[in-house]
C-alpha cells in the first residue's frame, strides 16, 4: 500500500482535528463536554454504520441491538469482577458474533429481508433480555466505576481514530473495492468472482462490533441500566438519519451530518419533547426527497459548479 | 386444543393485516415500513367512534376502509410515484421506499402522539364468553376472525375471479410483461397499494376490539405482517394465509406456555426458518 502526498495531507489533518476535538474538555464546561460525548458517540455509530451501509446500500436499523450488547456486556461483566478495560474487547467480540449471525441469516438473500431483520433485531434482544431478568428476578444493573465523563470522552475519540483508520484501509483494499462493486450491481460482482456474501458479512462484522464497543464505553456513563435504555430503537434511527443526512459517498459525510443534527435533536428534545418522533419521520422524508446524496453530494456538486464556471471563465 | 382455537383466531385476524401488506408489497412492489401504523389509525378510529357514539366496530370498518383507501392512494400518487420514476433500479426504488415509508411511519406517530397522546387505549366490545367445542372464548375474539375469514375470502375472489384482480396478479408476476398484454400498471399500483392500505386499517380496527393499542405499536404489527408475507411468499394469497395462521398459533403458544413478553421472538424464530430453509415462501418455487 503505497501512500501519496495527499494521503499523509489527510492524515496529518484528522490528527491535527483529533488533537483540538481532544481539548475540549479543558475547557471545564460541563455542558459542552456533555454535547461533545454525544456528538462523538453519533459521530464513531455513524460512520461504522457507512462503512458497511454506504458502499452496499443495505440499511442497518439494528444499531441499537449491538449498541445494547455491549452495554449489558460490560454492566455484567462489572458485576462479575471484570476489569472495566477486559470487557471492551469481549463486547466487541460478541458484537462481531452476533453481526455474523445476522449477516449468515439474510445478507446471502435480498436486501429487503436484511432491512426487515434488523429493524426488529433491537427489540428482540430486549424481549430475550427483559425475560431473562424475570427469569433470574432482577430488575436493572447498576455501572459503577471510577470512569468519569472525560474519561468516556477521550476513548470515544481513540475509538473514532481507530474506524477512519480502519475505513480508510477498508477503502483501498480488495475488500473495499469488492463492496463497492456489490453496491454498483451484485449480479456483475457475483459473475467476476466476488464472493458477496463474505464481503457483507465482514464488513457488518466490523460495523456490528464498532457498535458494541461504543455501548460498553457509554455504560458507566448511564450508571443505572435497564432493557428499555439500553435497546433503544430511537437510537438505531438517529444513527442512520445522521449518517444519511451527512452522506455515505465520503469517509467524513456521516460527521459532517451528526455534529449538526445532534445540536437540532438537543434543542428540540429540550424545548419539544412531545414533538421528536414527527422530527425523525420528517428527517427521513427531507434525506428521501431533498438531499438523497446528503451534505456531502450538496458540497461536491457545488465544487463541480465552481469548476465549471473558472472552466468557463 | 385450547391454544390451537386461540391461535387460530389470532392468525385470522394477522391474515387479513398480512394480505394487506402483500398486496402493497407482493402487488404495488414498494415496501410499505408505514403499514402498521395505518392499522393502528383504523384501531384509533373504531374506539373514538365506540367511546364517543357507541358504533359498533362493525360498522366503523365501513367508513374505514375508504378513508384508508383515499389516503393510501395519495400517498402513493404524491409521494411514491415520483420515487419509482426516479429510480434507476430496482434496489434503488427499494432503499427510497423504505427510508419514505418509515419517515412516513414517525410523522404518523407523531400527529397520533400529538391527537391522542401516548396512552394505551381500549375499550369493552362483547367481551362476552362464547362456547366453542367444549372450551370458552372471547365473543369480540371469534367476531373479530369471522370478520377477517369473510374480507379475506372476498378478496381472494376478487383477486381470481375479476379482470382488475387478474391484472393485479399480473403485475405481481411480472410488471414488465404486464404492460405488455395492455395493463395500465401505474393505475393499477396505486390501486393495490390504495386497496392495500384500506384492508390493513379494517384489521386494525377489527384488532382493536380485543387487544390494547397505543400510538406506537404499530411498528410491532409491521413486523409480524411483514413475516408472514416473507413466509407465505411475496405475492402468494394462500400462502400468506396458512403462514398468518402458523404465526397466531407459535405466539398464542409461546405467550401461553412460556412468556407473553416474548411474542416478538416467537415470530422471529419462524423468520430465520424460513430465511434459512425456504426464502422463497412456504409454496413458492425456487427462482433461478
Amino acid at each position: 500500500m503505497s501512500m501519496t502526498k495527499r494521503d499523509w495531507q489527510s492524515i496529518t489533518l484528522s490528527a491535527v482535528l483529533l488533537a483540538v476535538a481532544a481539548c475540549l474538555p479543558l475547557t471545564g464546561d460541563a455542558y459542552m463536554l456533555s454535547i461533545g460525548i454525544t456528538i462523538a458517540m453519533y459521530a464513531v455509530l455513524a460512520t461504522s454504520w457507512a462503512l458497511f451501509s454506504g458502499p452496499t446500500h443495505y440499511i442497518s436499523l439494528a444499531t441499537a441491538a449491538f449498541f445494547g450488547l455491549g452495554t449489558y456486556t460490560t454492566a455484567i461483566g462489572i458485576e462479575n469482577g471484570l476489569n472495566y478495560w477486559a470487557t471492551l474487547p469481549i463486547a466487541a467480540v460478541l458484537g462481531a458474533v452476533l453481526a455474523a449471525l445476522v449477516g449468515l441469516a439474510t445478507l446471502r438473500l435480498s436486501g429487503v429481508y436484511f432491512v426487515i431483520f434488523t429493524l426488529g433485531l433491537a427489540e428482540l434482544v430486549r424481549q430475550v433480555v427483559t425475560w431473562g431478568q424475570n427469569v433470574s428476578g432482577q430488575k436493572g444493573l447498576y455501572v459503577l466505576t471510577d470512569i468519569t465523563e472525560v474519561h468516556i470522552y477521550w476513548q470515544l475519540l481513540v475509538l473514532g481514530g481507530i474506524v477512519y483508520l480502519t475505513g480508510w484501509a477498508i477503502g483501498r483494499s480488495r475488500l473495499g473495492f469488492a463492496l463497492r462493486i456489490i453496491g454498483d450491481d451484485e449480479e456483475v460482482a457475483r459473475h467476476s468472482g466476488i464472493n458477496t456474501s463474505r464481503a457483507k458479512i465482514l464488513l457488518f462484522m466490523v460495523s456490528g462490533a464498532t457498535a458494541a464497543v461504543v455501548g460498553s464505553m457509554l455504560a458507566p456513563r448511564y450508571i443505572y441500566i435497564e432493557p428499555a435504555l439500553a435497546f433503544t430503537p430511537m437510537l438505531s434511527f438517529l444513527v442512520v438519519i445522521m449518517a444519511l443526512l451527512g452522506g455515505t459517498g465520503r469517509l467524513w459525510g456521516p460527521l459532517v451530518g451528526v455534529i449538526p443534527f445532534t445540536l437540532l435533536w438537543e434543542a428540540i428534545s429540550a424545548s419539544f419533547p412531545n414533538q421528536t418522533t414527527l422530527l425523525l419521520g420528517l428527517s427521513f422524508l427531507v434525506i428521501v426527497y431533498l438531499l438523497p446524496r446528503g451534505f456531502v453530494g450538496l458540497i461536491e456538486s457545488g465544487k463541480r459548479r465552481m469548476r465549471e464556471r473558472e472552466a468557463f471563465a | 386444543m385450547d391454544i390451537l382455537i386461540t391461535g387460530l383466531l389470532l392468525g385470522g385476524t394477522y391474515a387479513l393485516i398480512a394480505m394487506g401488506l402483500n398486496l402493497q408489497y407482493g402487488m404495488a412492489r414498494i415496501m410499505n415500513l408505514a403499514n402498521g401504523e395505518f392499522l393502528v389509525a383504523g384501531g384509533f378510529a373504531a374506539f373514538w367512534f365506540y367511546t364517543a357514539g357507541q358504533v359498533s366496530p362493525l360498522l366503523t370498518i365501513f367508513i374505514v376502509a375508504p378513508l384508508a383507501f383515499l389516503l393510501n392512494w395519495l400517498v402513493y400518487v404524491v409521494m411514491l410515484r415520483p420515487l419509482v420514476k426516479r429510480a434507476k433500479s430496482h434496489g434503488q426504488l427499494e432503499v427510497d421506499a423504505i427510508l419514505t415509508t418509515f419517515g412516513l411511519a414517525f410523522v404518523s406517530v407523531g400527529i397520533m402522539l400529538a391527537l391522542f397522546g401516548g396512552d394505551y387505549f381500549s375499550y369493552s366490545y362483547l367481551a362476552r364468553p362464547i362456547t366453542l367445542i367444549g372450551d370458552t372464548y372471547a365473543l369480540n375474539r371469534v367476531t373479530a376472525a369471522v370478520a377477517a375469514v369473510i374480507i379475506c375470502g372476498g378478496l381472494w375472489l376478487w383477486l381470481n375471479r375479476t379482470r382488475a384482480g387478474m391484472s393485479i396478479r399480473a403485475i405481481a408476476v411480472d410488471p414488465k410483461s404486464a404492460r405488455l398484454v395492455g395493463i395500465d400498471v401505474p393505475k393499477l399500483s396505486a390501486l393495490a397499494f390504495a386497496l392495500g392500505g384500506a384492508v390493513t386499517a379494517v384489521g386494525g380496527a377489527l384488532i382493536s376490539t380485543f387487544l390494547t393499542l397505543d400510538a406506537s405499536t404499530g411498528v410491532l404489527f409491521t413486523l409480524k405482517a411483514l413475516v408472514i408475507v416473507i413466509m407465505g411468499g411475496v405475492g402468494d394469497v394462500r400462502g400468506t394465509i396458512v403462514a398468518a395462521l402458523l404465526l397466531g398459533i407459535l405466539e398464542t403458544f409461546v405467550a401461553t406456555l412460556i412468556d407473553p413478553g416474548l411474542t416478538l421472538a416467537a415470530a422471529y424464530l419462524l423468520f430465520v426458518l424460513i430465511l434459512l430453509f425456504r426464502p422463497q415462501g412456504l409454496f413458492g418455487r425456487r427462482t433461478t
